[in-house]
């Protein structure tokens, strides 16, 4: 291994800057002339709006413009676009309502863009934000997941009638009919999947520049993928053309989903600065982004498993229904449809899948993609139900997930649902989870704990996920409407050290360090003369971005690929200059050598050569710049079990993780440390949805959890230390041997978790408890639990 | 508009700022101290913890005047030059931050921590950074960190 390259446990070239507060953030960047926005937004759930009265903020002190949908649509700006087709089970394509980027006649959410002041000062324009008058006439509102299409439930949109944009099915239903109809037993569950705010700790933020003197627009945004960003502007929103457009995502204080998306107030920001002609800057609070951040989850389920008498999975079912929000978001109807239903075949070999999932459109802030997005959702519907078949059938939960576990040489396995899994092994993930987490001794440790008036449960989760998104062809042919390749460019400067520039963006992923890792292991340079560069439209090649787990394996690609690229052009350059064949040159650790000479060239003296070519070979370009596209063959499997052991007090309904242990198959790693971190966080993140965080809105569209006063975040003292191990295969369609690693932690932590906390009120007579288990809600249950009185 | 004067990182500095200016951005928007951050309105994340007359605060939730003659350090005040603090070498060492933006107010809680209670246990330390978020970490690697900070610190 070169030294510092692949498998080195690094600590982050990146931390420097952060430990000492010379971090970036959009909110930290100042413009000479910047102006300030602030948002009108809705109080209302739904509601008509008669009148917007703005004449008493325009003349405010301080304030330069107010701006309404009126003067958005004049300008000739679009609708923000949803990305993708789906048909439903009429054979009709989703319905898109039109999700304007300031309210026309309506408002459908409370947080929903009404209008914008911009002052000379923060403190002036939501001053006079507070003057605009809308007059609005109140409609009934429908929040309710599962009330969205009842009869009778406010309509949000002309022409989605019974609030459904998507009526879906997958799977072969017949098949799924019959394994049922000869079932030895059938294990049924309805659970919710608890919606989520996501919650990055950097709120949202972006400043518009436009350059009156060259006709270009510039935005900075706290955005996963700023040519995404540019690309939906420009191609669907009409913001600007995208050659006059630069689009900037600095340091980002996190994303998870919900920077992926194009928002209303970015948008705002890039026309506003034109139309004022000075830089406009919104920085979203908090608040805002309880009330207008894209949300996750948000399902009603009903699963159905058939097992034959030795608890073979013969057959699932899955009746579903999603909640979009109040508009489809850019990718939103993708996530309760492809990226849930094609998980359902988990890591069994369940040969007959079913899913109907009907998305509704409800008075509450957009649904979109969310750490796991999908994955999560299938995950814990198919975990929960395989532990509620084998406590009905008598049988061990470890034991029934052994029984039908896809076997380690069925590789590459088929499933029924799109995926062909290309690694695995299921069962050498469980043992090693089983061992490190002493599965064997925990009756022992029950009954400990039963004696100091305890309860302790045990959870499994075995989990698989398909990221690392994705093959185009595989995701253009079920409707997504982009390509999902990834960009690298890997250029030697003529001093021979290296920039390499990624179409990936980083908010917390340490890409300035794996990344340096992986061109110093192809190229052996020194990974402290290797610098990573994202962000930044003006600067490397159009790139996809980071969501989906997809940076290395799909990003990391691109950037190998590029150095063999550097590497063959170098080959051509030292065999002319070393006058030798080309077939005879070697390349090992940064060093071109002549096979049997002891003609050496350093990889920086190629790269001078190629800048100053007064020796160089015939007919070839100076430089030493090489730029690769990758679009992958398969998605990325990630894999693993997650064993998760909780003591509940019975008095308070208290949870408390007393151990969790997490064993995942990521394929060759990169950086521990990172990986490590990334596991950890996952897992936290799912910790969260199982225990404590929960989305509310009321019946009339006011969001009851708003703050983190009422939005529970983990904090340090919900979570225990844990136990990280890694049981890898090798995916033989990933050049790099790599797999995803970032969402895993959340797509397995909240069945492991449930099914810990079910496992130790199950002497109690308890089957089932949704997420979050509150110290509420599992009171609540205990209450009227059959066995709690005994 | 009143002036308020206090040190920052060590630097008498004095400003005229509105009644209603907070410490936060006093240190933001007129010193340019970016690196204390906001990441929520109701005093609950800790990305903007500093240090006031050596003592961890929420520079969101205090107004700038109420600092007036005081000595405050921000983590940009932290490192002695170019050799980071001890917290922020067990910070760096531990992977105990991702995307950087809660690692400030974590840094200065974690210091203050170390300073008051020397060589904290693992329980200590999480029911401590209750006042801190983080969304990346998971707390594992910070916890380290605090206490690993604490120990090279002096205990």
């Amino acid at each position: 291994m070169t030294e510092n390259g692949i498998g080195a446990r690094l600590v982050r070239k990146e931390d420097q800057r952060f430990l000492t507060g010379k971090g970036n953030y959009t909110d930290d960047i100042t413009l000479t002339g910047q102006t300030y926005a602030a948002f009108v937004r809705s109080p209302h759930g739904h509601a008509v709006i008669n009148s917007i009265d703005t004449s008493a903020a325009a003349a405010a002190p301080g304030v330069v413009a107010v701006l309404t949908g009126d003067d958005a649509e004049a300008d000739g700006l679009a609708p923000l676009p949803f990305g993708a087709s789906l048909t439903g089970k009429d054979g009709e394509p989703n319905k898109a309502p039109p999700h304007p980027v300031l309210a026309q006649g309506k408002v459908r959410y409370v947080g929903d863009h009404v209008a914008v002041v911009i002052a000379e000062t923060l403190a002036q324009a939501k001053d006079a934000a507070e003057k605009v008058a809308v007059d609005y006439d109140v409609l009934p509102a429908v929040t309710s997941t599962a009330a969205a299409n009842a009869p009778g439930a406010p309509q949000l949109h002309d022409d989605v009638p019974d609030n459904v944009v998507l009526d879906w099915e997958f799977g072969d239903k017949a098949a799924v009919d019959e394994a049922f109809a000869g079932a030895h037993h059938v294990a049924k569950l309805d659970l919710v999947n608890n919606r989520m705010v996501t919650n990055p700790m950097e709120p949202r933020a972006a400043i518009g520049d436009y350059n009156t003197g060259t006709g270009d627009t510039t935005l900075y945004v706290t955005s996963q993928n700023p040519h995404v960003h540019r690309l939906v502007m420009s191609a669907f929103v009409q913001v600007a053309p995208e050659h006059k457009f630069r689009v900037v995502a600095p340091d980002v204080g996190g994303g998870f989903g919900s920077k992926i998306f194009v928002y209303n107030e970015e948008v705002v920001c890039a026309w506003a600065a034109r139309r004022v002609g000075r830089p406009v800057k919104w920085n979203g609070d908090r608040s805002e982004a309880f009330l207008s951040d894209a949300h996750g989850r948000d399902h009603v389920t009903t699963v159905e498993l058939a097992l034959d008498e030795g608890g073979k999975f013969l057959g699932l079912r899955v009746s579903s229904k999603a909640n979009m929000g109040a508009y489809l978001q850019l990718f939103s109807g993708t996530i309760p449809t492809l990226f849930h239903a094609f998980l359902l075949a988990g890591q069994y070999t369940t040969p007959a899948i079913y899913i109907e999932m009907m998305c509704v459109v409800t008075n509450t802030a957009p649904v979109d993609a969310a750490r796991g997005a999908g994955r999560p959702e299938a995950t814990y519907l198919l975990e929960r139900i395989v532990d509620v078949a084998a406590s009905e059938m008598g049988l061990d939960p470890a034991e029934i997930r052994r029984r039908n576990f896809i076997p380690v040489d069925q590789f590459p396995y088929q499933t029924p649902v799109v995926q062909c899994y290309d690694s695995g092994d299921y069962n050498a993930a469980m043992d090693k989870a089983l061992s490190i987490s002493d599965y064997a001794g925990m009756e022992a440790r029950r009954a400990e704990a039963k004696a100091r008036g305890k309860c302790r449960g045990i959870g499994i989760s075995a989990y698989i996920e398909a990221c690392g998104v994705a093959p185009s062809a595989a995701v253009g042919s079920l409707g997504v409407g982009v390509g999902l390749w990834e960009s690298a460019q890997v250029r030697f400067n003529p001093t021979g050290n290296v920039t390499v520039m990624t179409g990936t963006h980083s908010h917390g992923q340490g890409h300035e360090t794996a990344f340096a890792q992986l061109v110093t292991e192809r190229l052996g340079v020194p990974v402290e003369n290797v610098e990573v560069v994202h962000g930044d439209t003006d600067k490397g090649p159009f790139g996809m971005g980071t969501y989906g787990s997809r940076s290395l394996p799909v990003g990391g690609v691109a950037i190998a690929n590029a150095c063999d690229k550097i590497v063959e052009k170098g080959r051509k350059i030292v065999a002319h200059i070393l006058e030798a064949a080309e077939d005879d040159i070697e390349f090992v650790d940064g060093n071109f050598s002549v096979a049997g000479t002891d003609k050496v060239m350093n990889i920086g003296e190629v790269a001078f050569a190629a800048y100053v070519p007064h020796n160089y070979p015939e007919g070839m370009e100076p430089g030493l710049d090489e730029k690769a596209f990758f679009d992958p063959m398969n998605f990325s499997f990630p894999a693993g079990c997650h064993i998760c052991e909780v003591e509940v007090d019975p008095e308070t309904g208290t949870v408390e993780i007393v151990k969790y242990t997490a064993v995942d198959d990521f394929g060759t790693i990169v950086n521990p440390l990172i990986v490590e971190g990334q596991v950890h966080g996952g897992i936290a993140h799912g910790v969260g949805q199982a225990l404590t965080e929960h989305c509310q809105y009321d019946d009339e569209g006011q969001i009851l959890t708003g703050s983190y006063m009422d939005y529970t975040m983990p904090r340090a003292d919900n979570l225990p230390s844990f136990d990280v191990d890694y049981a890898p295969t090798l995916p033989p369609h990933n050049p790099l041997g790599v797999k995803g690693c970032g969402e895993a932690g959340a797509i397995a932590a909240p069945p492991a978790v449930i099914n810990a906390v079910v496992n130790a009120l199950a002497p109690l007579g308890i089957t089932h408890i949704d997420m979050p288990a509150t110290p509420q809600a599992v009171w609540q249950a205990l209450q009227t639990a059959p066995a709690a009185a005994e | 508009m009143p002036t308020v004067s206090l040190t920052v990182n060590g630097k008498q500095v004095s400003a005229d700022v509105e009644a209603r200016t907070l410490l936060v951005q006093l240190l933001r928007e007129h010193l340019h101290l970016t690196g204390t951050h906001v990441g929520c309105d109701t005093s609950q994340c800790g990305a903007c913890v500093v240090h006031l007359n050596g003592k961890a605060i929420k520079s969101c939730s205090t107004l700038a005047l109420q600092a007036d003659g005081g000595a405050v350090t921000t983590i940009e005040g932290l490192a002695d030059g170019e050799t980071l603090h001890p917290m922020q070498e067990a910070f760096r060492e531990n992977h105990a931050l991702q995307c950087g933006f809660c690692t400030p107010g974590m840094v200065m809680s974690a210091v203050d921590i170390a300073n008051r209670h020397g060589n904290p246990d693992e329980s200590t330390v999480r029911a401590e950074l209750e006042g801190n978020i983080c969304r990346c970490t998971g707390y594992h690697n910070i916890v380290k960190a605090v206490q690993s900070g604490a120990k090279a610190m002096g205990g």
